[in-house]
């Protein structure tokens, strides 16, 4: 197990290093660069800015500084459009925030799901089934850039009950409609894929078996169906963890809640290479570390599984 | 500001330090002022810097004014009234200007503002090691050895700016420039506190670290959030300042502002594209709409590159003719701008556009006179008009290219297909001349003709289509030092008219939902260079 860790973890860095590579040559093909402007820079002043970026140096040499001054010294380097920020500023204010509310999300959208799914799966074609399954897809539907003004609308506006916006240090009262916009539609997801799971699991041979010994029914669910019902969840789950904080540009957007998620797509957007970079880095380290949990969980929920 | 008398101050004082037990009122007007002085509005993205010389977005120039100021400053019709400098005088040749600096402005840290503070932050806008995306407004100012400087042929300290003394502050110039003046009202030429800046370095700007000379100092800057600035009490016009506090909240979507504005939070926003006649309807107080110094056209790829058919001016003036600009502004934008039959809006100050024939015809005889043209230039039934319009990605950019290109269509036959792009990639295919018609906009970087009217020059490198006149150029370049201008520019925009290297749509309006709590908002200042301590908030 902890040799299977430790190997997880070495591929891990030519696998992110290939992420940074590829993604810092594709982001110098995209046409366009962080100094194009409507008014083009005269030629003096456009060599003065590169030059202070480095970006006049040839691509492999801006690359091999990039590496070097992450590896070496930690550092992102500047932001090249928020001028008065550095990379590692960005993201040391901006992944905090993008982690409490997407965390938190991840968990309601979980819990929830998982309880809705289940309830239906055990209720099989009763009214609680019935409602189950019309809020699972009603919220499958919703959308967080659907959720965002709608929820805006009903709690700031008519209401009058929530903040429209802001983060004020991640007070209670500016999670409540970023946790919601962002968790309904994984929710709706989670509770689809819970109930269909979960009425294979109570239909296979070894749940017959336990009815058959005489077992009562919460016991068969609890010790038998549980852990093989979440399986698919569980490998649903680990890619949504890292969604739920890359996806959550709306959230930043419609809740002003000065997230990652909104800088890495303006980043792009502005051709902001350094926080492009750095952003993607994090993610990609974010995904490989999830998947890895992801896999290690599975032995628990499933005793064929070894590593 | 306007000056204010003492037993108001009083007033205003015993008001906010006993809200509610004696209403303070506005000195000048008598109005009864509200308790809690802090304006809100919303910002669409965070700031580029709150440092003078680097920032170079309209929303961060907006905060950097109230944190710093600079030679002069405007009022609230856009006028040029002393900042820092109480006066300057002009040479005889006009080529140096010699301010005189009042001696009571003091930095948030208690230094006296310097002449030398000027020096420090003009030569730090210069610098190629400060790598300022401004440094061309140093040369646009034509202060001696500027392009040496910023080219780093001539060290910065080469720069055509002295402090002979801690009041005065001299400017060599290497060619007579009218509006210099005005230019000391931009953010790129505010003093800098070179002891802050050389201890903290890129850090300066942090809420923490930085020293301002203005009316405001940054309290707070949370990124995605907000931006707060407070009173300055060491600004030397602190007392006749109202305003306590103005915050900037940054919301990216501009409906999701409103609902907020509508909710309550917020002081200012902008009104979404098509909204204000409801809104104007709903709350006629707070809808306001003016002009500002802004166009909006499309403009025809002139060069090699661009298609055979724009090459004929008939061509071109044919497409202009039939847009129906009335269409565009009251049913498209319907936020009170108005229709751009001239290139400079007629905003601008100093400078009438002169009305084009096209202004006196009416629509169904600029369409007919369209079709006579496009006819005698060889397109019609048998030999269709087709060509491509370009524009950045934005929903009102769309629909005012879908109703040009059906307009096109109808009255013309002309097949115009839409391409829209990403803004960056625009940007680079419009630059690259990879384009046949491309959308267009300006706002002023001053207020005065040439702003405008210098883009579509041929050394301009705003230039995208490649116009080239040489009279044009000649009248451009000979406006620059003449005592009367008008008969310069007029002639301009005639060229404009008759040769029609692009089609002015309309030109901006300022749309807002103001709080009509708000007093004393610029509306007549066609650049919105706003200044928090020319506002105050009205007891409701």
């Amino acid at each position: 197990m902890l040799a299977y860790v430790a190997r997880r973890l070495l591929v891990a860095v030519p696998t992110i290093l290939l992420l940074v590579v590829a993604s810092f040559f594709l982001m110098h093909t995209a046409p366009g660069g962080p100094f194009t402007s409507e008014r083009p820079l005269p030629p003096a002043v456009l060599a003065n800015i590169q030059a202070q970026y480095g970006l006049d140096q040839p691509l492999w040499k801006q690359l091999w500084d990039y590496l070097y001054n992450i590896v070496v010294h930690f550092d992102f380097g500047p932001s090249f459009v928020q001028k008065d920020r550095s990379v590692n500023d960005i993201i040391a204010h901006g992944f905090p925030i993008s982690l409490t509310y997407g965390s938190l999300s991840f968990l309601a959208a979980s819990v929830v799901g998982i309880a809705l799914g289940i309830a239906a799966a055990i209720r099989h074609n009763t009214w609680i089934d019935y409602i189950a399954v019309s809020l699972g897809i009603a919220a499958q539907a919703l959308p967080n850039f659907i959720m965002g003004p709608i929820l805006i609308l009903t709690f700031t506006l008519w209401l009058g009950i929530l903040p429209g916006g802001g983060w004020n240090g991640g007070q209670w009262q500016y999670l409540i409609m970023p946790v919601i916009a962002l968790s309904t539609s994984y929710m709706g997801n989670i509770a689809r894929i819970t109930r269909s799971s979960m009425l294979e699991i109570m239909n296979s041979n070894f749940i017959r078996t336990a009815r058959a010994k005489g077992l009562p029914t919460r016991a068969i669910i609890w010790r038998h169906a549980m852990k093989p019902t979440l399986l698919p969840v569980v490998s649903y789950l680990g890619p949504v963890f890292v969604y739920v904080l890359t996806g959550s540009v709306f959230v930043d957007m419609y809740f002003s809640t000065g997230g990652l998620g909104a800088s890495y797509v303006s980043s792009a957007l502005t051709r902001d290479y350094a926080v492009l970079l750095g952003v993607t880095i994090l993610y990609g380290a974010l995904t490989v570390i999830v998947n890895l949990l992801t896999d290690l969980a599975y032995a628990w929920f499933d005793p064929k599984i070894r590593y | 500001m306007k000056p204010i008398t003492k037993l108001a101050i009083a007033a205003l004082l015993s008001g906010t330090a006993l809200s509610g037990v004696q209403a303070a009122t506005h000195p000048e007007t008598g109005q009864e002022l509200a308790a809690d002085q802090t304006f809100t509005y919303r910002l669409l993205d965070d700031v580029s810097s709150f440092d003078p010389q680097i920032v170079e977005d309209v929303d961060g120039a907006n905060v950097v004014r109230d944190l710093f100021e600079g030679l002069m400053n405007q009022d609230e019709d856009g006028n040029l009234v002393p900042g820092v400098a109480t006066g300057y005088e002009l040479s005889d040749d006009k080529m140096t200007y010699t301010f005189t600096l009042r001696d009571n402005a003091v930095w948030s840290n208690g230094d006296p503002v310097v002449a030398g503070d000027f020096v420090f932050g003009w030569r730090r806008a210069a610098d190629p090691a400060t790598a300022s995306p401004y440094q061309w407004f140093v040369e646009l100012m034509s202060i001696e050895n500027a392009s040496e400087v910023i080219a780093g042929d001539l060290a910065p300290e080469e720069l055509g700016v002295s402090a002979p003394d801690d009041h005065t502050l001299v400017v060599k110039l290497t060619t007579p420039l009218p509006y210099f003046p005005q230019m000391t009202t931009h953010s790129t030429t505010f003093p800098a506190p070179q002891k802050v800046i050389e201890e903290f370095g890129a850090e300066w700007t942090k809420p923490e670290n930085i020293v301002s000379n203005g009316a405001y100092v940054l309290t707070e800057y949370k990124p995605g959030e907000r931006i707060v600035r407070e009173r300055n009490e060491t600004y030397w016009d602190n007392e006749n300042t109202i305003l306590d506090k103005t915050v900037g909240l940054i919301i990216n979507d501009e409906n999701v502002a409103l609902t907020r504005y509508l909710a309550g939070e917020l002081d200012r926003t902008d009104v979404p594209a098509g909204q204000y006649p409801r809104l104007k309807e709903e709350y006629p107080d707070e809808a306001i709409s003016f002009p500002r110094l802004c166009n909006y056209y499309y403009t025809f790829n002139l060069s090699d590159s661009g298609p055979e058919a724009f090459k004929d001016p008939m061509v071109r003036k044919a497409l202009s003719l039939a847009v129906d600009r009335k269409i565009i502004t009251e049913n498209v934008m319907a936020g009170g701008q108005p229709e751009a039959y001239s290139f400079t809006p007629e905003a601008v100050a100093g400078f009438t556009p002169p009305s084009s024939d096209m202004v006196n015809m009416t629509q169904a005889e600029r369409d007919a006179k369209a079709k006579e043209l496009l006819a005698e230039a060889g397109y019609g039934a048998d030999n269709p008009l087709s060509f491509e319009m370009v524009y950045n990605t934005s929903e009102a950019h769309e629909k005012v290219a879908v109703v040009l290109s059906q307009m096109w269509k109808q009255k013309l036959g002309v097949e115009a297909t839409l391409a829209n792009m990403e803004w960056k990639v625009f940007l680079e295919e419009r630059g690259n001349q990879n384009f046949d018609l491309a959308r267009g906009a300006w706002c002023g970087d001053y207020n005065e003709a040439s702003t405008f009217l210098d883009l579509i020059t041929t050394p301009s490198g705003y230039n995208d289509g490649k116009f080239s006149n040489a009279e044009y150029d000649q009248l451009i370049t000979d406006a620059k030092t003449a005592e009367d201008t008008t008969p310069l520019y007029t002639r301009a925009e005639e060229i404009i008219a008759e040769e029609t290297p692009v089609i002015p749509i309309y030109h901006y309006a300022g749309v807002y939902m103001m709080d009509s709590d708000v007093g004393n908002w610029p509306v007549d200042n066609v650049e919105q260079n706003w200044y928090s301590k020319n506002l105050y908030k009205l007891a409701e």
